[in-house]
């Protein structure tokens, strides 16, 4: 079927084509200044590619370790009504908005040498560690798994759990043959947002861990002690190997089967 | 015996009033009102899937009020069929005979041949049509043996063929739901708005209005002795008219006074019989006692008779009349009719 194009579409195209220019155009930049030497330079530098391996890694752990206690919150929020639920959610989504060097200032009052955590026998905190670096990651992208993981629970239809609590299956059966399977695919990728967000982080790792250094505090030290050629290129090679990992999640995080799910 | 004792349940705006029933192992109860008066949240009730605010629920003299679901052994079939859109039909039966593992592939294939849908045993249930879907629900809320089967609205949602189809399978399920030769049938408590559905498949009606169960009875007691006006409007029940006692076996509506010979005080409806109602174009000497001139209004073709509505002084009676006597009586908008019914004919309430 042929249809012509409004002028009132046409204006929103090209409105809209400014701003994928705007994201497009520094990236490309980048990329196309950066020559294939320089960045086989940067894939031999082993203080950048341990750092990357430092990032991905606590990135992950933050995942892991916040996907054991956010998925259940996440089905809580999604099934439960009680007093107060809105501001619960307004507290979740609180990392969000404050600024990220403040966020990690605020948790230096818990991972800190100092923090009320001394009160157990050898603490040492967390500042400068690895530990610390993954705390910072999740403390500013745990929301994006809550909020995705909760979206997920809330599509699968209550009356399904019902069905197979009447066909003998106790609420942890039904959890995870039913309501966990159903909203898997938004899990999944609100696991995926978490990690990217959390290993793109700078602000409040950087206050928590100068060192051991995570990519992004790396980029950032080598463009004030080296220029921006240095920093460029292991720009370049941290974004080439996200993009790289999180197209390869995407895909299998893919297969649409269930997709038709009717509410009841 | 199930048995529900003043069950109350308040959700919003909307309300149960202390519900009490009581079902007999082995019979067919269908609880029949119009959508919106709370028969799905009764059945969810039964089911344990909510908790009533008050009163009780008796399965086989046990209270099971404070139960959960999945103890209570009764299945449900909703509307929508439910299905569990990521598993195929045969892991969706599957799901309701976890405990018993050993008979599972036999007698999963034994209960698909049953139901019809052993074709379908390896898709997912998001291909299937409506009936097919309806077959595997009711199969797999079968296959766990319940004791008792919750059916909301179950054939809500099917074209009306596939509807009286499933009106005739439903009742040979009942005899035999999951083939194991059961000398017992399986009670079932059946949710509807449909008329029909109700008079063909109910051993007993529950009428359901308001949030509470306005009267119990066959279909065919409804039908003779409605409780009351909104009862029988609900029943479909033409020539339902408002009455004042004039003495036994006479009462009067609008300005006919009507022979009726169960008329005794106190009575507040009468109930004429609409195919009982003779029409003819001359007065003819019968033993009726109710005979009276009126006006054809007009008429309608609804199936095999001829609803013919006519004036008698002041009310409007409609007579079901077959074609045949309808061609013969010729008759017109406005023209003279005698309108004749026995005193037997007319019921009161």
């Amino acid at each position: 079927m042929k249809y012509r194009t409004s002028l009132f579409e046409l204006c929103l195209a090209l409105m809209g084509t400014l701003v994928v220019l705007f994201i497009v155009a520094p990236l490309a930049g980048m990329l196309f200044a950066t020559s294939a030497t320089e960045l086989k330079g940067a894939a031999l530098d082993k203080q950048l590619t341990d750092s990357i391996r430092l990032t991905l890694g606590a990135g992950l752990v933050a995942t892991a370790a916040c996907s054991l206690g956010g998925i259940p919150l996440a089905y809580l929020l999604a099934r439960k009504n009680f007093r107060g639920k809105a501001l619960l959610l307004g507290v979740i989504d609180l990392p969000i908005i404050i600024p990220h060097s403040a966020a990690g200032v605020a948790l230096l009052t818990l991972v800190g040498r100092r923090s009320f955590l001394s009160v157990i026998p050898g603490w040492q905190g967390l500042v400068g560690t690895f530990g610390g670096i993954a705390a910072a990651m999740a403390f500013v992208s745990v929301p994006y798994l809550v909020s995705s993981a909760r979206l997920g629970f809330e599509s699968v239809p209550v009356r399904l759990e019902k069905v197979a609590r009447t066909l003998g299956a106790s609420p942890t059966r039904v959890f995870f043959t039913i309501s966990l399977p159903l909203a898997w695919r938004s899990i999944l990728s609100g696991m995926i947002l978490m990690w990217a967000r959390g290993i793109s982080e700078f602000g409040a790792v950087v206050v928590i861990a100068y060192y051991p250094m995570t990519a992004p505090v790396l980029v950032f030290e080598r463009l004030n002690d080296y220029g921006l050629a240095q920093a460029r290129s292991a720009a370049v090679l941290l974004i080439l190997i996200s993009v790289a990992i999180l197209a390869v999640l995407r895909f299998l995080g893919r297969r649409p089967e269930h997709e038709e799910n009717r509410r009841a | 015996m199930l048995e529900l004792r003043s069950v109350a349940k308040r959700i919003g705006a909307f309300e149960i009033h202390e519900v009490s029933l009581r079902i007999p192992e082995g019979e067919y109860f269908v609880l029949l009102g119009p959508s919106g008066v709370g028969k799905t949240v009764l059945i969810e009730l039964i089911a344990g899937i909510a908790k009533p605010d008050s009163g009780s629920i008796i399965w086989r003299g046990r209270d099971v009020t404070n139960d959960p679901p999945e103890t209570r052994r009764f299945a449900v079939v909703y509307q929508d069929c439910a299905l569990f859109p990521h598993m195929t039909v045969e892991k969706n039966l599957a799901y309701g005979l976890r405990r018993r593992p050993g008979e599972q592939a036999h007698r999963l294939e034994e209960l698909a041949l049953r139901y019809g849908i052993a074709h379908l045993l390896h898709r997912r249930p998001e291909g299937l049509s409506r009936g097919e879907q309806q077959r595997v629900a009711i199969a797999r809320a079968v296959v766990g043996e319940p004791e008792l089967l919750l059916l909301d609205e179950p054939f809500a949602s099917l074209d009306p063929n596939s509807r009286m189809r499933f009106r005739t399978e439903i009742k040979r399920i009942r005899s035999d739901p999951a083939g194991g030769n059961e000398q017992r049938k399986l009670t079932i408590l059946h949710v509807t708005h449909d008329l029909e559905e109700a008079m063909s498949l109910g051993d007993r009606v529950g009428m359901m209005l308001d949030g509470t169960i306005r009267q119990c009875g066959s279909p065919q007691e409804l039908f003779r002795k409605p409780s009351s006006r909104e009862v029988a409007d609900f029943l479909g029940m033409r020539n339902v008219f408002a009455v004042t006692y004039v003495r036994e076996g006479v009462c009067k509506a609008g300005g006919l006074e009507i022979y009726a010979a169960e008329a005794v005080e106190p009575v507040s409806h009468v109930w004429i019989r609409p195919e009982e109602i003779v029409l003819s174009t001359n007065r003819f000497e019968s033993s009726a006692r109710n005979q009276f001139w009126g006006r054809v209004i007009d008429w309608d073709y609804s199936g095999p008779l001829i609803a013919v509505r006519v004036a008698c002084s002041g009310l409007i009676l409609s007579a079901l009349i077959t074609h045949a006597s309808f061609e013969q009586l010729r008759l017109e908008s406005g023209s003279e009719v005698c309108v004749t019914f026995k005193s037997s004919s007319v019921h009161t309430f």
